[in-house]
């Protein structure tokens, strides 16, 4: 293996691990907005992970050109996607977990009317 | 490779596996697009490392209209759920 593609199955791996995070923390956190909390940060990062390291090995230029961008696609897509389920879930009154100490939303519904 | 390749497809799988149940149990509709969202880029993740694994950019088209699918998907079910209710 060359060091190109040491560093390749590095980044792969690593990706695969921040996805797999994602997921468990998917099952494991208690309401919706933690779940997407878990799910947006990790799984979009191991994915740019996993994608850049399929870069570093594939050889073909439009290979790279293609999954690269898919990562920049991701990257400004992903924020905004979630932020519009946020939204609405919040706003379709979606339950908070009993946990949630600070509702700033309704805080400032309440202090503007 | 083969090896890497092997073992990152067997942390996708049960990371789709997790997604997929949280998909089943849902609770909200909203749970339901953040595992469907998830899931989908888990996806694009195993169709990153096949191709990897088999040396080919053939699959990296599908790759690119998954990852776009996905974002519409996702807003056209926020907007949805904005209007609807959970």
């Amino acid at each position: 293996m060359s060091v190109v593609d040491v560093i390749a199955s590095a980044l792969v791996l690593l990706g695969v691990t921040f996805t797999l995070l994602g997921a468990i923390g998917l099952q494991r956190f208690p309401d919706v907005f933690a779940r997407m909390h878990a799910v947006s940060k990790p799984v979009t990062l191991g994915l740019g992970l996993t994608l850049l390291g399929a870069a570093l090995h594939l050889d073909a230029p439009g290979a790279k050109v293609k999954l690269l961008l898919v990562v920049v696609l991701q990257l400004t897509t992903a924020p905004l996607s979630s932020h519009m389920i946020g939204r609405a879930a919040y706003r379709a009154g979606t339950e908070l977990s009993p946990d949630t100490t600070i509702d700033e939303v309704t805080a400032a519904e309440l202090e503007h009317g | 490779m083969t090896t890497v390749t092997t073992v990152a497809m067997a942390g996708l799988v049960a990371a789709g596996l997790l997604c997929l149940l949280r998909l089943l149990r849902g609770r909200s509709l909203a749970d339901r697009v953040v595992a469907l969202d998830a899931l989908l880029l888990v996806v694009v993740s195993g169709i990153a490392v096949m191709a990897v694994r088999r040396d080919s950019d053939t699959f990296l088209n599908v790759l690119v209209v998954t990852a776009l699918v996905s974002f519409i998907g996702t807003v056209t079910v926020a907007r949805f759920i904005e209007r609807r209710g959970t």
